[in-house]
């Protein structure tokens, strides 16, 4: 594998560094776990597109040399969808945070999961709205402090991955920015399946989310995430005391006996130039 | 050799679409726009080409530019909710120049308002719906053959200029039935491409004006040239700049690409209007009501005739101007409490009266409605005032 300064030096865009995030902040780990992904993989810059919504997460597309787009709040997954199925042949992975995407993006997401598209999304869960400067979302966990909830927050946290599982969900995973060999792992199987994948990535906002919540330091933070975090094998072990306040990592689940959208869609003009040709015969 | 086929406005708008070469729909059920939808969900397999039915109204456009930014001419259709939820993408369209054609079958508002009546209450939403300041095309079909004819065009325009064009119709275009020629094949008929680059990819900046059209070329995605897409203010390159003369410098390209293109882009119907004294403005659905009322009117005596805005935005403000030549009164009809009627006053500029026949009750004028009015407008000719 490539070192970290070969990556910046194949994948960076000359002269779009430094980049906006905040010392200690976990999205460069994030981004550098997708490099690392990519070329593990072996895919073609050309033929890889990074499609972003808005936010601190959403501004890594632009970093990046491959086809790229910063969209709007909460779009990059319908977006991502029309390029997948105009271009089929492309990696499209979907950058997006826990606002984006389970906000304001939440709709597109419960079905972007449903029909499956080949799309391999990311999201950066920071559990704060980080660029407008500290609001809770919806995987803030409750009790949570935030700009706008200075008496704490009184929302129950989705489960993201559980709510994309009860969508119809073919492939999900979780890491954190502290576990970065099991991120690129499940990052290069997201990218593998030939489906809708939804990773999410746990990462810390020392500036937003952990200064409001004298959680402390980036280390601190990172430490929790240690703390916290169980590889999926442990997990199955532990009983519903001892997952208290923990959260599974790795690939947790995968199914592969359904087709993917755009594969699916090739049966419908099947379909439909069958029913044409009768028509005109 | 051709088809002769009775065929609803937004059943030749599908075919219009087929014709030019769209090969992706996304979108949403609402009336009274469906048919687009359904006749797109038909035809677009047929051809290789792909419909999705999304979620909502913002994901259908949303799936449109991703695919028109992976080089697929991509068209939405709606109506006045509809239209209202997807003006935010609209503006990403504007701004980050990709071109889209979108349909808003117009019907009564606010809110769901009357769903299968007409009006045309969103001419100035299809010009100012986005927020800040933007420019864009809208034209407004009046008969299903030019429904056909105009869905062409506005894929054209939109591939030419990089920017979305609003195919502005109402319940009345959308839902009329006509006779309509098609031919049996569409392969001979021109087809627009957009620029692509004609420099090499480490060459390419994706919003150089290379050749002085202000349209920069574009370079699909997956096509090996990488580049940038953003909302956010961008300078040639595409990336982000912050700095005042990168705004200035995008905004006044964006505005110049169309308004440099004026005689191209800027196109309208005037019937016997040459040598009339009062001159119907009317646009769409409510332009059909105008070619009988003129003839009514020159029979009685009266010297009218109609000038049909084919393109609504930009606004025809020399055409209109130069009315005024002529022309002793403007008279504006349209099914609304009168939008389209100040842009017309701003042309006019007080040289002749302009006066305003608006109609907002879920119902098309009659011929005599609008004849009354001419008449009217006559009268105030000969004694002098307004």
């Amino acid at each position: 594998m490539k070192s970290m300064e070969e990556l910046v030096n194949v994948y960076f865009r000359p002269g779009r560094l430094p980049h906006l995030w905040c010392p200690g902040c976990g999205n460069g780990v994030i981004l550098g776990a997708l490099l690392k992904a990519i070329d593990a993989e072996g895919l073609e810059k050309d033929n890889v597109a990074i499609i972003s919504g808005i936010g601190c997460s959403s501004r890594a597309s632009g970093y990046v040399d491959f086809n790229t787009a910063n969209t709007l709040h909460g779009r990059a997954l319908p977006i991502s969808t029309g390029l997948k199925m105009a271009r089929p042949d492309l990696n499209v992975i979907t950058l997006s945070g826990d606002g984006d995407c389970s906000a304001i993006g939440g709709n597109h997401l419960i079905h972007a999961v449903r029909r499956n598209v080949g799309l391999t999304l990311v999201v950066f869960n920071n559990s704060i709205y980080g660029m407008t400067g500290g609001q809770y979302s919806p995987l803030t966990p409750i009790g949570s402090r935030a700009t706008t909830a200075p008496y704490l927050t009184i929302e129950p946290s989705f489960d993201i991955l559980a709510l994309a599982q009860a969508a119809g969900a073919t492939f999900t995973a979780r890491a954190t920015t502290y576990h970065v060999p099991v991120l690129v792992d499940v990052l290069r199987k997201g990218i593998r399946h030939d489906g809708f994948s939804i990773i999410e990535v746990v990462t810390g906002c020392p500036t937003n989310f952990g200064r409001q919540n004298k959680i402390g330091a980036p280390a601190l933070m990172m430490e929790w995430q240690k703390d916290h975090a169980v590889p999926r094998a442990a997990w199955e072990k532990l009983d519903d005391e001892a997952r208290r306040g923990k959260f599974p990592i790795g690939v947790l689940f995968e199914r592969t006996d359904e087709k993917e959208y755009t594969k699916a869609y090739d049966e419908i003009i099947e379909r439909a130039q069958a029913a044409k040709k009768e028509e005109t015969a | 050799m051709g088809r002769v086929l009775l065929l609803q406005g937004n059943q030749a708008v599908v075919e219009g679409a087929i014709a030019a070469g769209v090969r992706f729909y996304g979108g949403y059920p609402i009336t009274p726009s469906t048919e687009i939808a359904e006749g797109m969900a038909k035809r677009l397999p047929e051809v290789g080409g792909k419909f999705m039915q999304t979620e909502d109204e913002l994901a259908g456009i949303g799936t449109v530019i991703g695919a028109s930014m992976g080089g697929v001419k991509a068209m939405t259709a709606t109506s006045g909710p509809g239209f209202s939820l997807k003006q935010e993408m609209i503006g990403l369209a504007c701004s980050a120049e990709i071109p889209c054609v979108i349909v808003n079958v117009q019907r009564v508002g606010p809110a769901t308002g009357q769903p299968t009546s007409p009006a045309q209450g969103d001419v100035m939403q299809a010009r100012w719906g986005t927020h800040g300041d933007h420019w864009l095309i809208a034209v407004s079909p009046s008969s299903v053959p030019e429904c056909f004819d105009l869905t062409r065009r506005a894929v054209a325009l939109s591939e030419t200029y990089r920017c979305p064009v609003i195919l502005l119709m109402d319940e009345i275009v959308g839902h009329m039935r006509e006779r309509i020629e098609l031919p049996d094949s569409y392969e001979h008929l021109p087809v627009v491409k957009r620029k692509a680059p004609s420099v090499p990819p480490e060459e390419y900046m994706a919003y150089a004006d290379t050749d002085g059209s202000k349209v920069p070329a574009m370079a699909a995605f997956g096509s090996g040239y990488r580049w940038h897409v953003s909302g956010l203010v961008h300078d040639e390159t595409g990336f982000p700049k912050g700095t005042p003369a990168a705004t200035k410098n995008s905004q006044d390209r964006l505005r110049e690409k169309l308004a440099k293109n004026e005689e191209d882009i800027v196109k309208a119907e005037r019937y016997r209007a040459d040598d009339a004294d009062v001159v119907v403005v009317a646009y769409g659905g409510a332009a059909r009501t105008a070619y009988d009322a003129v003839d009514l009117a020159r029979g009685a005596g009266i010297r009218a005739g109609l000038f049909r805005p084919i393109t609504i935005w930009p606004f025809a403000e020399r055409a209109i101007g130069e009315l005024t030549q002529k022309a002793k009164c403007l008279l504006v009809h349209e099914l609304n409490c009168g939008q389209y009627v100040r842009e017309v006053e701003r042309a006019v500029k007080g040289r002749v009266p302009v006066r305003l026949y608006a109609k907002y009750d879920n119902e098309p004028a009659t011929p005599e409605q609008l004849l009354a009015e001419i008449r009217k407008a006559a009268e105030g000719i000969k004694e002098g005032r307004q």
